[in-house]
């Protein structure tokens, strides 16, 4: 059984039809990549398995249930987790507490036993600190312990983009969904990233679902590809067949004039 | 890669490295001066010190001053901070613009006076209705909560504001009149004495134990305060707080990262409906009534004028900024008062405002040299310029004799004088540079006569609301994310 699977699923903004009878699945321990041209779809499915746009018709199934029509942190609840493209941290935050406000929903320590500060509610402050702590620590040097005080602003571009990763890892989700992991990112930094993927799987144990536009890190990183164009799934397979797949040239280089029929 | 330093530099952070350049930002966001050495040290005080600090002042107050001045200053003051810290939770912690806020703190003191005065005719005591009472403000928190949980920003601050005007209206006709609604079961009632007010409160009875003199209501709430600033200290650190806070920066992420921001958002509500319907029985017995005119706007502008100059989502702040819109303006009713603070301020924004410090210099060199040899040559030509004297005003007066220029019927020149100051101000705002020091100089002496000779006599009328305005603007220009406040990033 499919860790996610996608039955169908289809959503439109008015007469524009973003997701048209789209199936896809991520099996556990897989990290998927999802391509595509720009408006192909891909942040919307994204949006539509976090539970922030609803299906119009067709099932999202994780582990067994459908959570289509789940709230977002109920999902997130549920053990799915994404970052932003767009990056959206807590920016006046501190790094830590970025980290920290992500286990609300794991943890259980009510208003009242927070202000009495009654011993269960302090036994589960130091843990979710510890937590965050451990989760920060799988970005080594990055993001190190001097960081951890210091507010989510003053970080530089690509350390937003980890914060952001450590922050859904510390929802406890077993699906991690990243939307452009190395979308602003210099060659080095892009490299490092794509090493990073591969740590999530092997050492954390995260079956991933990712959009890249960097064919390098498709690549490096996938061990399926699925290629969407105007919602529609057009290719799936190993990198070397979807990228050589003719209707995935078609979608990012357009059909050779010469080939058009008369 | 983050070794890729200089080779044959061992030791110590590279340049470009990031954490180089963490140092490089913590260098140059470090505060220097005098407020840098300020806000270092507070930092270092544990928080019960804090506490200590910021409360220890009020515990001091009723044993150096009279019962009228305890009621004035210090009780009116711990009740605004009290709602002050309510409204923080709401709009600086979950970033809900609540303008309704202030209908709670009624809410509060009415329904306290239904239970327990002489114009009902029940007379629980206070430990029962005090309980009450916070819960039902809570329960009135969720409800409004529940019908504008949808609405965003200025949205819900209509509908909230909207709810403030129908507790005002309510208020002022649910007097049993005739026009008046005929309740279930009850039939017509005289709730809350309509536009006189509901009077005879009964004074907080604690297990028979009566709240009588000032100063025990007085220690009563400051005790309170302490108690509620402790608790929500505990609550903004954990993951409630640390909830609220996500949210408020930005609601999606938040609820992609767990949290239940509606569920969240009423919860804000309900905290701080009850801290205000706990700050309303309070009021209302110490006043021993409750009437419409104590809610409404001005009352809402008043605390959201602490909550931001205290700096939002400061807990601390907030009694300082209480302390500033509440004091400040009783304080400024006598001259000599007045003219200290008016020349304080002046000299204090030019020490926090003007760089480089030189320049500091020569306005304040040049304004003093500049009054002395304008009082000498108008002393010389115009006897009755320089014949006025100044009221009281000590050491200080007597040395300003020698000063500014006081005609002995200043009226018209004053009121010309403080047109041409305020056009003069503007002109400030048009030159840059040296030519706004130099300009600066008789404009400060302009201000200083405009004082002297017009705004001292009305400084217990509109003077000393003015002076306050200016001070808030200098307090704001200066500290402009609250005296407390940490700068926050809108948009990085």
């Amino acid at each position: 059984m499919p860790l996610l699977e996608l039955r169908d699923v289809s959503k439109a903004f008015g007469g524009l039809q973003v997701i048209d009878h789209l199936s896809l699945h991520v099996d556990e321990g897989e990290i998927v990549s999802v391509i595509g041209p720009n408006g192909a779809g891909k942040t919307t499915v994204f949006n539509l398995v976090t539970g922030i746009f609803h299906p119009d018709s067709g099932e999202i199934v994780f582990e067994g249930d459908d959570v289509s029509g789940l709230a977002p942190h109920a999902i997130t609840n549920r053990g799915i987790a994404r970052t932003f493209q767009t990056l959206r941290l807590f920016l006046n935050m501190t790094v830590l507490e970025n980290v920290m406000a992500a286990t609300y929903g794991h943890t259980s320590a009510t208003v009242v036993e927070s202000m009495l500060q009654l011993p269960r509610a302090r036994r589960e402050e130091r843990q979710i600190r510890k937590v965050a702590q451990e989760k920060l620590a799988f970005f080594g040097q990055r993001l190190a312990g001097y960081r951890h005080d210091q507010p989510a602003y003053s970080l530089s571009y690509a350390n937003r983009r980890r914060l952001e990763i450590a922050r859904a890892m510390a929802t406890n989700a077993r699906l991690l969904l990243l939307d452009e992991p190395a979308a602003g990112m210099n060659p080095n930094e892009t490299h490092e990233i794509t090493e990073l993927i591969g740590r999530l799987r092997e050492q954390a144990g995260y079956s991933i679902l990712v959009i890249e536009h960097d064919m390098h890190v498709v690549e490096g990183i996938s061990d399926r590809v699925i290629a969407l164009d105007h919602g529609v799934k057009i290719a799936e397979g190993s990198f070397d067949e979807v990228a050589t797949h003719p209707l995935v040239i078609e979608a990012y280089l357009g059909v050779r004039a010469e080939a058009e029929p008369l | 890669m983050s070794e890729g330093g200089v080779p044959g530099v061992p030791g110590g952070p590279k340049v470009g490295v990031d954490q180089w350049v963490a140092e490089a930002e913590e260098r140059r966001e470090a505060r220097t001066g005098l407020t840098g050495a300020v806000a270092r040290a507070w930092e270092r005080v544990p928080p019960p010190g804090r506490l200590a600090l910021l409360l220890g002042p009020f515990a001091i107050f009723p044993f150096v001053t009279n019962e009228g001045n305890l009621f004035r200053y210090g009780l009116i003051t711990i009740v605004y901070a009290l709602l002050a810290i309510g409204l923080n939770v709401v709009v600086g912690f979950a970033g809900l613009l609540d303008l309704g806020y202030v209908a709670f703190f009624g809410f509060g003191a009415y329904l306290y006076g239904i239970m327990a005065s002489g114009h009902s005719g029940h007379h629980l005591e206070a430990e029962i209705a005090i309980p009450i009472v916070v819960v039902s403000t809570s329960l009135l928190g969720l409800l409004l909560g529940l019908t504008s949980r949808r609405l965003l920003g200025d949205y819900l601050a209509i509908v909230t504001l909207f709810f403030l005007q129908a507790f005002v209206i309510f208020v002022n006709n649910a007097n049993g009149g005739l026009s008046d609604f005929s309740y279930p079961f009850v039939g017509r009632v005289d709730l809350t004495g309509g536009s006189n007010g509901l009077d005879q409160i009964d004074p907080l009875n604690f297990f028979g134990y009566h709240l009588t003199t000032t100063r025990q209501y007085y220690f009563y709430t400051l005790i309170s305060l302490a108690v509620v600033m402790t608790m929500l200290y505990f609550v903004n650190a954990s993951r409630t707080g640390r909830a609220w806070r996500a949210l408020r920066e930005d609601p999606l992420a938040a609820e992609a990262m767990s949290i239940p921001v509606n569920r969240l958002k009423l919860l804000a509500f309900m905290f701080g409906a009850g801290t205000a319907g706990f700050t309303g029985t309070i009021f209302g017995a110490v006043q021993s009534g409750a009437f419409p005119g104590d809610y409404d706007v001005g009352l809402l502008i008043t605390i959201y004028a602490i909550v931001i100059l205290g700096g939002l989502g400061s807990i601390g702040g907030v009694v300082v900024g209480a302390l500033l819109i509440n004091g400040a303006p009783e304080l400024l009713r006598s001259s000599s008062n007045a003219r200290f603070l008016f020349y304080g301020v002046i000299l204090l924004a030019l020490l926090i405002a003007m760089r480089p410090w030189y320049r500091t210099v020569v306005v304040l060199l040049g304004t003093v040299a500049f009054g002395f040899v304008l009082h000498l040559i108008v002393g010389a030509l115009w006897s009755r310029g320089t014949a006025g004297h100044i009221d009281g005003g000590g050491a200080l007066g007597r040395a300003l004799e020698h000063w500014v220029l006081l005609p002995t019927h200043p009226g018209r020149i004053a009121g010309w004088a403080y047109f041409g100051l305020i056009v003069a101000a503007l002109v400030l705002t048009l030159v840059h540079g040296w030519w706004r020091t130099i300009a600066l100089i008789p404009t400060l002496y302009l201000a200083s006569f405009v004082w002297e000779n017009k705004l001292v006599e009305q400084v217990s009328g509109a003077t000393r609301l003015i002076l306050l305005g200016a001070l808030l603007v200098v307090i704001m220009n200066v500290r402009p994310s609250g005296i407390f406040g940490t700068a926050r990033v809108e948009i990085a």
